[in-house]
């Protein structure tokens, strides 16, 4: 297969990863569609190595998965945080940063 | 026989996203995103990175999910609401996000880079495979290395401060939810 | 030393005085605010006689000298200097001023000892001294502006001297208005010839003009008419003369030094300074010669009714301004710059006789209550007297040769210039009269009680009240000290007097026709290139002239000695018999009732309306509307920053897509 198809489905995925984002409320939910755009993205990068000939972009696909990891973590971290303080798991619910 | 193999780890991943967005229940969604992994590790490993579809299962799939399942056991369902506060978020959203996915498609299927238009160059053995892959992040990306290592660290411990008991026996259940929100967003 | 640093010098001093008083004034003792504001104008004097000296020693075609201290501005094409130029008109105006200021201040040492603000009178006194000074020397029109504007802020100050009296501080508003009105005509005068002539240094732009205007062009005839605006308001001629007999609100030495000697005497200056521009406008000349003529009729006329000594003498002053501002606009130079030295000095002489009087009536100023003084005050009663003659010109006074220099010369220039004369020598009797209506008043007749008491050494105390309106007062500072001080009684008072009384005998010998001409060869300096300078009557037509104005005087005088002495009622029946011409004069010819129905009501209307109309629609409108729009606007952001994370998701990815089509409709 050509790489352009692995370039268009990527794409949808990370359009897919957005709209989740848009559309859902419950920040575990959101963080979700989060991995889905990152995943979108290491697709492409490997994609594009497999097209180069070069391995670059799969090692850099691998950085991605680390920081993926890493913000997973201290999202979850925010959440169960939130949750002990019995804050309602609802992102409409934080406006913080009204005004 | 790859363009099989193509269409069927694509439709995994599709499938696994949609899902991923549509089901009201996390704890579904997250068994969603799991089968999106792994077809994604499918993906992976037709385009020769066969280091990085393990580590995708291996790690993705079973250690980072493997937490969110953790996670969304401890804080439970919460059913969302209906209604929308956001007026327009519900016609936008959808809206954008499909604007963006063509903007992308176009500039990729229109563009000027013949290389996309094949396969790629005949690879070698050994492509993709660990060993590779170890050479480079030692030798080319020493940096990059350490510095993803340092970044894993901040993160364990800032998990730990996030998510861990008051020191001081101040009670962790105190006040109303609404200053507890200022609070955590502050 | 040079001429002109004399002139820096005698700038120099008044302003040194001023501000040592103005600034120290808590560590200055007793009187000595007094002595050095005497001191400072004294030195200024004895500097005029060091430039009129040094000036002398300069060859006869030499004698008009610029210096110029800094480059005051230099922008779009104008080269501005601190500048002043020193030549015959100013140098002879210097000493004029210094000279008689000199002795003003040492009147004032006596006659506002008690006066609780003292140390005040002698900075404005002396500061007022100073702007006049720069009036003169000024070199520009830029200079000339800023002593005009300073000069009337001084006339201002010193006329709300005492200022918690409402008719004081009133008056000083309207002087300061119409001098205001008046500076506004000499600005667009000086615009104009920055326009035309692109120069603003006197003798440059008189050379300009000579070259550049042809006669009774429009643009002339419009600079010289700015200009009578300006000469005009201060010189209280018709129709800016309003203001003069209210600044009598102001204590006896303001009146005699501003309003008698100096200030309003800068109108006839500016119109001698600039003969070129008037020249060259005949038509503004005869324009200004017949508002002078009018004004020395008027004023004549409205003497001869009122009963404030104050105001007949100030009255008295406007009329032989109005003398002055003839003989500079028909081209008697000269005639008309000696009148005005011979005017200084006995016009302030009588201003401070008449101060000792009303001192003397414990500060009452109504002439019908006055009489009889000649035993109680003798110095006082023979001051009043020499400045009587000498104002209605009786022969051999100062001001019979130089009153009547001016009416000869325009029956000399002949032709439609006899107005000049006939209705100068008609003013000349009225002028006898009032003058003679004073002296014999104040000094002759039966003593009123004051007079009597004063004889018998007790000066008359009163309650200190208004003059004008009888309310009660304080003697606190802003109103007039507790005591009075007659000349008779105050050694400075006397000094100054004497010398002016000396003055106006003797000081019109200096230009008698046939005989000598010591002013006409000085001012020969300046007024060189004027054709009108170079008219002189001859000896035999000068002396008719001379005898004519005599014989006007000699019939004044006997009227009024008719009217005051011999048949005290005759006055009082021709009051009631032509009561409506009485009460014409007496009211000044409804001159005040005009401005204020012409000007001052529409103004007041207008006010009124900018503030309920204009300033609450449109300007709040404006400004509450700019304001308003901005809220707006703020508002309709402010819904942006709403607070859900989501919405600012969206924002974040509908960029992102804008940008992205962004890209690819450029790259197509």
């Amino acid at each position: 297969m050509d790489t352009t198809w692995y370039l268009v489905l990527s794409a949808l995925l990370f359009a897919v990863g957005a709209g989740g984002v848009l559309v859902r409320r419950s920040p575990l939910v959101i963080l979700l569609c989060l991995e889905l755009m990152l995943n979108a993205g290491n697709l492409a990068l490997v994609a594009f190595s497999r097209s180069t000939g070069t391995e670059d972009g799969q090692v850099f696909a691998l950085v991605v998965m680390v920081v993926a990891a890493c913000e997973v973590v201290v999202g979850l971290g925010l959440i169960v945080a939130m949750f002990r303080r019995r804050v309602p798991l609802d992102v409409d619910q934080i406006r913080g940063l009204r005004g | 026989m790859e363009a099989v193999a193509f269409f069927a780890g694509a439709l995994g991943a599709l499938g696994g996203a949609v899902a991923v967005i549509s089901l009201r229940n996390p704890f579904y969604s997250v068994l969603a995103l799991i089968v999106h992994l792994i077809s994604l590790a499918g993906l992976f490993l037709i385009l020769h990175a066969e280091f990085i579809a393990a580590a995708q299962i291996v790690v993705y799939a079973g250690a980072v999910m493997v937490l969110y399942l953790f996670v969304t056991a401890y804080v439970g369902q919460a059913e969302e609401p209906i209604w929308e506060p956001i007026p327009g978020q519900r016609l936008l959203a959808p809206l954008l996000a499909a604007a963006l996915f063509i903007e992308i498609s176009v500039a990729v299927i229109g563009t000027g880079l013949k290389a996309i238009d094949s396969q790629g160059p005949t690879i070698e053995a050994g492509f993709g495979s660990p060993g590779s892959i170890g050479e480079l992040l030692l030798e080319r990306f020493l940096v990059v290395f350490e510095a993803a290592s340092m970044l894993l660290l901040i993160a364990a411990v800032g998990a730990i401060v996030l998510a861990g008991q008051k020191r001081k026996g101040k009670p962790d259940d105190s006040g109303t939810p609404a200053s507890e929100a200022e609070e955590v967003a502050a | 030393m040079e001429a002109t640093t004399w002139g820096w010098l005698v700038l120099g001093l008044p302003l040194l005085g001023s501000m040592i008083i103005a600034c120290g004034w808590r560590a200055l003792p007793g009187k000595s605010a007094g002595w050095i504001g005497v001191g400072a104008i004294g030195l200024a004097f004895v500097c005029s006689l060091g430039a009129l000296l040094a000036l002398l020693d300069q060859p006869a075609e030499g004698r008009q000298l610029t210096d110029s201290l800094w480059d005051y501005a230099s922008a779009a094409g104008l080269e501005i200097e601190l500048q002043i130029l020193v030549d015959p008109l100013s140098v002879f105006m210097c000493l004029v001023v210094t000279g008689v200021s000199t002795l003003i201040h040492l009147y004032s040492l006596a006659y506002m000892e008690s006066d609780a603000g003292y140390r005040r009178f002698f900075s404005y006194l002396n500061f007022f001294v100073f702007s006049m000074l720069l009036l003169i020397l000024a070199g520009n029109f830029v200079i000339l502006i800023v002593g005009w504007a300073f000069v009337g802020f001084a006339s201002y100050a010193l006329i709300s001297f005492w200022y918690r009296r409402r008719s004081a501080t009133g008056a000083g508003i309207k002087a300061f208005v119409i001098n205001v009105v008046g500076d506004v005509g000499l600005v667009l005068a000086a615009f104009l010839v920055v326009r035309e002539l692109g120069t603003l240094d006197f003798l440059e732009s008189f050379e300009a003009a000579r070259e550049s205007f042809t006669t009774n062009d429009g643009v002339v005839i419009a600079i010289c008419c700015l200009l009578l605006v300006g000469a005009f308001a201060k010189s209280a001629q018709i129709p800016f003369h309003t203001w003069l007999p209210d600044a009598m609100e102001g204590p006896t030495p303001v009146s005699a030094l501003i309003h008698a000697a100096t200030m309003v005497t800068a109108g006839v200056y500016l119109i001698a300074r600039m003969f070129p521009f008037f020249e060259l406008a005949p038509t503004a000349a005869d324009i200004s010669a017949f508002i002078g003529l009018a004004t020395v009729i008027v004023a004549a006329t409205i003497a001869l009714v009122v009963t404030d000594l104050k105001r007949i003498i100030a009255y008295s002053t406007m009329s032989q301004i109005g003398y002055m501002v003839v003989g500079v606009s028909i081209g008697a130079y000269t005639a008309g710059l000696f009148h005005l030295m011979t005017h200084a000095f006995f016009k302030a002489l009588l201003f401070m006789a008449a101060g000792s009087v009303i001192a003397a009536m414990a500060n009452r100023q109504n002439i019908d209550l006055m009489g009889g003084f000649r035993r109680a005050m003798p110095f006082t009663s023979v001051t009043i007297l020499i400045g009587a003659l000498a104002l209605a010109g009786f022969p051999g006074f100062s001001g019979f040769f130089s009153k009547d220099e001016i009416l000869v010369y325009a029956a000399e220039r002949g032709g439609m210039y006899w107005i000049f004369a006939i209705g100068g020598y008609l003013a000349a009797f009225l002028t006898a009269f009032y003058a003679f209506r004073i002296g014999f008043r104040v000094v002759y007749g039966e003593p009123v009680k004051e007079a009597r008491e004063l004889e018998h050494g007790q000066l008359a105390h009163g309650e200190p009240e208004n003059p004008a309106t009888g309310e009660r007062e304080d003697t606190d500072v802003g109103f007039p000290g507790p005591e009075h001080h007659i000349a008779e009684r105050a050694w400075p008072m006397r000094g100054a007097m004497a010398v002016l009384a000396l003055l106006a005998v003797v000081g019109g010998l200096i230009q008698i026709p046939g005989v000598n001409h010591v002013l006409e060869s000085f001012f020969a300096g300046t007024f060189e290139e004027s054709e009108l300078f170079h008219i002189v009557p001859s000896a035999g037509a000068a002396w008719a002239g001379l005898a004519a104005g005599a014989l006007m005087a000699f019939a004044g005088i006997a009227l009024a000695y008719l009217c005051y002495l011999r048949s005290p009622g005759i006055t009082a029946r021709l009051q009631q018999r032509f009561s409506r011409a009485h009460r014409f004069l007496f009211r000044k010819w409804y001159f005040d009732e005009l401005q204020n129905a012409l000007v001052y009501r529409p103004m007041v209307a207008l006010g009124r309306f900018s503030n309920a109309v204009f300033e609450r629609f449109v300007v709040n409108g404006i400004v509450d509307g700019a304001s308003g729009v901005i809220r707006g606007a703020g508002s309709v952001v402010r819904g942006a920053q709403s607070g859900f994370v989501r919405a600012y998701a969206l924002l974040l990815i509908g960029g992102f897509a804008a940008l992205g089509l962004y890209f690819l409709v450029v790259a197509s």
